[in-house]
């Protein structure tokens, strides 16, 4: 048998996008190990979600258990443990998420297995699975192949591939709650929804977008005098925020905001890939960057390579001419 | 309060083209820059914190070559006690898992309730080797953690999720949390503490000092190969604006005029 686990990712009564997304690849590797593809459900109150995730003709096994209502690494790691002896899957793939990270590295020391994080391809050649990531920011791709194994651990990366088309209908399966007790050590709280600013950048027409680039936040005048020109919101990336240089609302990326503005102006911003992710749906992307290898490169429609501070007067002046 | 804080050399690859050594399996890291990994400078800052509002013990732990002695110093320099360092290359040290085993030999048999890592490497992105160092020493965990309250026997914390949101956990103690960027303001350090940090206890280790079995942390061990890396192509369908810089702004600015985008 080498069934193929995915585990359906979900957060606040929604599924998240990965759990669709691995399904794109899922069927590939279990064709070549000779098994299916197996969707697994862990919650509480699961009915429409389940629906939902059959109708890519895959059978999906639901855990119903109040006890997996919120999102508890302890308590994956115990079920998983189980379900991994129970079912004996090739492989068991996860989302690269808040979530896949927090349980499948102690997964995979606990049950002696494999893994390798931020999947960005998966193929199972000549008995082999192998397994594409990436390096040093997108910089260099690493083929990492997979010695023989019970089961191999996978966490996939959100937004890597697209998903697929929903296809035929598949079954639902019940199964039983392998946790028979509380789990002391570890307990959920409360979720703190994301913080509300004076401005909403998803709403923005413009946005005018800083990264590492900027160096220090007396450079902060010069960018805001652009915006200001175009009527720009200022938003930027995780590296922007973490300085401090702008507000955590209008960080853009995996871990802030998803923006779709008309015009997005990405300036001294390398482009990681959680960042792609936030503003990739932008209508129009000029970026500016020294770096002529950076990623942000990828995705932009107008490209300057150069430094941004000897670009930057010259592009106000003249956008202010031109009012 | 005793707490280890584990970080990384890391180079600093975010404006430089990475290029690949004749084996194909290392990146030719001569030309760039070494400093902490991002995330764990932000671990030592909030390791530093702790021991500043509950007292007690910071131990530095680190993994690799004798010129990484610049970047652990400097953690010494911002407050923490003493240090770690092993190198050994027997280690399998491209899969976080033999990682997190080796890192778990540099602090069993010790006592601690805390330890602290950077959620990520710049390098190799694995998110990983925290996690897998809290199975290895056999305590709690909580990965991407953006705020650490400590409390009686236990911890909260905040893990950061997708799009702002959070979620606020408790974990007993002794725990491992792995760190993420922009939990604090990493201080930079003061001369005062540049110049004791030279005093401070540095002990360098090899696998067999800590007790770790080499035969259970190099390639063999490993149950993954790293086959080869290939710098990827990059795809652009991007016009690039050509010229001085000066030029460059005008032509972009007639470019954004020209199609209604401003």
């Amino acid at each position: 048998m080498g069934n193929v686990l995915v585990l359906a990712e979900h957060r606040q009564g929604a599924l998240r996008d990965v759990s669709f997304e691995m399904l794109a690849v899922a069927p590939g590797v279990a064709e070549g190990m000779g098994g299916e593809v197996v969707v697994l459900l862990l919650g509480s109150s699961l009915d429409d979600m389940a629906k939902k995730m059959t109708e890519y003709g895959h059978k999906v096994m639901v855990l119903d258990d109040p006890a997996f209502e919120n999102f508890n690494g302890e308590k994956y790691q115990m079920a998983l443990s189980a379900i991994i002896d129970d079912l004996k899957p090739a492989v068991l793939m996860t989302g690269h998420t808040a979530q896949g990270v927090d349980f499948m590295p102690a997964l995979a020391v606990e049950k002696k297995l494999p893994l390798v994080s931020d999947v960005v391809e998966l193929n199972y050649e000549g008995d082999v699975l192998k397994a594409t990531r990436q390096l040093y920011s997108g910089k260099v791709n690493a083929v990492v192949a997979f010695k023989p194994a019970d089961t191999y651990l996978v966490t996939f990366r959100e937004g890597a591939v697209e998903a697929p088309e929903a296809s035929a209908a598949g079954e639902v399966e019940k199964m039983d709650s392998p946790l028979k007790e509380d789990v002391p050590y570890r307990k959920f709280v409360e979720y703190i929804e994301a913080e509300v600013g004076d401005v909403d950048i998803t709403q923005s027409e413009i946005l005018v977008a800083i990264g590492r680039g900027l160096k220090e936040d007396k450079n902060l005048p010069e960018i805001e005098a652009l915006a200001e020109t175009i009527k720009a919101d200022l938003a930027g990336s995780r590296a922007a925020t973490d300085a401090g240089w702008i507000p955590h609302d209008r960080q853009v990326g995996t871990s802030g905001k998803a923006v779709k503005p008309k015009l997005y102006i990405a300036l001294g911003i390398s482009g990681a890939f959680q960042h792609l992710a936030g503003m990739k749906g932008a209508k129009t992307i000029v970026a500016v960057n020294k770096d002529p290898e950076a990623p942000i490169f990828t995705v932009a429609d107008y490209a300057i390579v150069d430094d941004m501070f000897k670009v930057l007067p010259k592009l106000t002046e003249k956008l202010k001419e031109l009012k | 309060m005793k707490t280890f804080v584990c970080i990384k050399y890391v180079p600093d690859t975010s404006e430089a083209e990475v290029k690949l050594n004749p084996d194909g399996l290392t990146v030719d890291d001569s030309r760039f820059s070494f400093d902490i990994n991002d995330a764990d400078n932000y671990a030592v800052e909030e390791s530093v914190l702790i021991k500043e509002a509950q007292g007690g013990e910071v131990t530095v732990l680190s993994i690799g070559p004798k010129k990484s002695e610049v970047m652990i110093r400097m953690a010494m320099a911002k407050g923490c006690d003493k240090a770690t360092r092993i190198e050994d290359d027997r280690m399998a040290d491209y899969d976080p898992l033999m990682v997190a085993k080796v890192l778990a030999g540099g602090i069993k048999g010790q006592e601690f309730d805390l330890v602290l890592t950077g959620c990520m490497a710049n390098d190799d992105w694995h998110m990983t080797t925290g996690v897998a160092l809290a199975e290895e020493l056999g305590v709690k965990h909580a990965s991407m953690v953006n705020k650490v309250e400590l409390l009686d026997g236990k911890v909260k914390v905040h893990r950061e999720l997708e799009g702002g949101l959070l979620e606020v956990v408790e974990v007993e103690l002794p725990a491992v949390l792995t760190i993420q960027t922009g939990i604090n303001e990493p201080r930079y350090a003061p001369i005062r503490g540049i110049r004791q940090a030279q005093k401070k206890e540095l002990n360098v280790v090899s696998l067999d000092d800590i007790g770790v079995d080499p035969a259970s942390v190099n390639a063999d061990a490993s149950q993954v190969v790293l086959e080869k890396l290939y710098i990827p192509e990059m795809e652009s369908t991007a016009e690039f604006i050509e010229g001085e810089p000066e030029e460059k702004a005008e032509k972009l600015a007639a470019i954004l005029h020209k199609g209604g985008l401003v």
